[in-house]
């Protein structure tokens, strides 16, 4: 026995109370590891270099949508090859609860941009031959068993039609495959020409972003830059980013992530505070006869206020490690989604060590006031009781 | 020469404005090797004057001087040190560590030397023995009888060799024979192992195990017997 089995033994003192307890403190860590991944997915800088595509979007909110006219002034951006446009449809199926973006775009110019999807050529060629044409991921058609020539109805939100008919109607004409589950390239897309024309006239004419290929992607940079400056002084500036960091943007303005994530935070370790603190308090009242007959037998002041702190301490970062340790594997697991979403969903050595560090902070703040009455502890009181 | 000296001890309790006055002037010398038995009715002041000679408490006035050195006026830590080198505690209700098997609450007092882990634990098993408990080394208090927890706390007091042992109604809580047993076990260690005893009791039967009976009344050590 060692002072370390010591402390390890009287942990285990009441078996319950310390499971819970630690439990507790493990989901706490837990939360805050995979809460930070989550922040630090968001606020983390994105290369541009490197990739040949970019989206390009208003600079301040998507609400407030780009004029289809940017499309030849972006084309002719030295460095710019292609370009392809997407307006965000909002709508429904049904119900609103069957969640998919909508967008209507210009058929061949959106699969050219996207090669990674894959649609056989006749069905392009049907989907731009037909006005009320859709395609949508193969996945999709399966899940709500669409056949080819099935009429679609979704109900507009956004967009109305110009006689004031909300109710918009699809004809199937095509599936294509999608490499991943990305939400927005698993899109329901129908012709932009159809869409305009149907709209009230004071809407036609808009696009919520564009994508374009560059011709090097060593100076997608330089190009992102050069694209914004063309619009910076116009009345709808434009931001170049990365897809990765449009998708984020894009998540961002539902709200401020790293606010809401640090509220949730705060709330929870405020619990836990108060929660392992109670159970620390219960455990060094109940011990006071045998802490004094330590000091009966020379363990010094200092030396059985280290024995408490050391043991809320060892609580507080055995739960850390294993809340740690637990969202390791789980970001680990869940991460292929998460990246194709946000670029890269990574546990940070920076956020499992200071997860660790919070940790045995918890343990210190927790076991101060017990460890400050252990050392203040009179022998001769405490054996009395 | 006494290895116990008290001269002129005086102990006040303050509460507030009451103040108990319990040990009035006590002078007291103990021979090194002795078996005290310390009586007296109830509040008379015993337990305080023990836990005056096992330097748990100072006294408000006098001098308090045990193998060797006094401690009237030592710090803490040097208290604790000393307790450490110089005395064994044994108390009425035991004060095993319930986590700890027998045998470790047997090494506690050792993880303040500079033994080894192996060392440590080879004297626990050495004091374990002296108590005839070798064979419930590995169960924890819970799992043992009162004199059998008893049995374990003597083994506590003495792993380190300590000069003398304090018990403070070492019997209080046993039945006769289970006393009897113990008290006999502080003979051996009194007469095979040359400690000094200090004990408290309330019985007379117990005392009579003693070489020496002491009586406290009201804070005076009325009639000190040779
Ligand atoms: N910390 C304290 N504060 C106030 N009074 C105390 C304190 N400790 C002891 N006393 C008082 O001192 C007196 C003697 O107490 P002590 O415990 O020494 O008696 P005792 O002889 O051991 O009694 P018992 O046989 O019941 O154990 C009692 O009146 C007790 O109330
Ligand atoms: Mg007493």
């Amino acid at each position: 026995m060692n002072k370390f089995s010591l402390v390890w033994s009287n942990l285990f003192r009441r078996k319950v109370r310390t499971f819970l307890t630690l439990f507790s403190v493990l989901v706490a860590f837990l939360l805050f590891a995979l809460l930070r991944t989550v922040v630090v997915a968001f606020e983390g800088g994105v290369e541009l270099a490197g990739v040949d595509r970019l989206n390009v979007s208003p600079k301040y909110s998507i609400i407030d949508p780009l004029p289809v006219s940017h499309r030849n002034e972006i084309l002719n951006v030295e460095g710019v090859t292609a370009i392809s446009q997407q307006s965000w449809f909002g709508g429904s199926y049904q119900s609103p609860t069957n969640f998919f973006p909508k967008f209507p775009v210009r058929p061949r110019e959106y699969f050219q941009m996207y090669s990674e999807l894959i649609i056989d050529p006749a069905q392009l060629e049907a989907f731009e031959n037909n006005r009320i044409g859709a395609v949508v991921p193969a996945a999709m058609a399966e899940q709500f068993e669409w056949r080819l020539g099935d009429r679609i109805p979704i109900e507009g939100d956004i967009y109305i039609k110009r006689d004031g008919n909300k109710l918009w109607e699809f004809e199937l004409v095509g599936t294509y495959e999608t490499p991943d589950s990305a939400f927005l390239s698993s899109a329901f897309l129908f012709n932009y020409d159809y869409f305009n024309e149907a709209i009230p006239e004071q809407m036609q004419g808009i696009v919520s972003w564009f994508t374009i290929r560059v011709e090097n992607p060593d100076e997608a940079a330089e190009v992102a830059a050069r694209i914004d400056a063309v619009f910076e002084n116009s009345r709808n500036p434009t931001r170049s980013a990365t897809e990765a960091e449009f998708t984020r943007q894009f998540a961002s303005q539902l709200g401020d992530i790293g606010l809401m994530m640090n509220g949730i935070l705060s709330a929870v370790f405020f619990t836990i505070l108060l929660l392992t603190a109670n159970t620390m308090s219960q455990a060094f009242r109940e011990r006071i006869p045998e802490l004094a007959v330590l000091k009966t037998f020379g363990f010094t002041d200092f030396s059985v206020s280290a024995l408490v702190l050391a043991e809320s301490i060892m609580l507080c970062a055995l739960g850390g490690a294993l809340g740690i340790g637990l969202a390791a594997l789980v970001s680990g697991a869940i991460a292929p989604v998460v990246e194709s979403l946000l670029g890269s969903f990574q546990l940070t050595v920076t956020t499992m060590a200071s997860g660790m560090a919070i940790a045995v902070l918890l343990g210190v703040v927790v076991g101060l006031v017990p460890a400050i009455s252990a050392n203040r502890l009179q022998i001769v009181d405490a054996l009395r009781k | 020469m006494a290895i116990v000296s008290l001269s002129n001890v005086e102990k006040r309790f303050t509460k507030g404005r009451e103040v108990v006055e319990v040990l009035h002037g006590i002078d007291l010398e103990i021979a090194e090797g002795d078996f005290i038995a310390l009586m007296g009715p109830s509040g008379s002041g015993k337990t305080t004057l023990l836990n005056l000679i096992g330097g748990i408490d100072q006294p408000t006035a006098g001098s308090v001087v045990v193998a060797g050195q006094e401690l009237v006026g030592l710090s803490s830590k040097k208290l604790a040190q000393w307790r450490a080198e110089n005395i064994g505690f044994i108390f009425q209700f035991y004060n095993l560590l319930p986590v700890l098997t027998a045998q470790r609450n047997v090494e506690l007092p050792l993880l303040l030397t500079r033994l080894s882990g192996k060392q440590r634990k080879r004297n626990a098993d050495v004091a374990l023995q002296i108590v005839g408990l070798e064979d419930r080394a590995r169960h924890k208090p819970g799992e043992l009888s009162g004199g059998q927890q008893q049995r374990v706390a003597i083994a506590r007091a003495l792993v380190a060799d300590p000069k003398v042992l304090v018990c403070d109604e070492p019997t209080g809580d046993l039945d006769r024979d289970t006393a009897d047993e113990i008290l006999g076990l502080l003979e051996i260690l009194n007469k095979e192992h040359g400690k000094t005893i200090i004990m408290v009791t309330h019985d007379p039967k117990a005392a009579s195990h003693a070489r020496h009976t002491l009586h406290l009344d009201k804070g005076l050590l009325v009639e000190a017997v040779t």
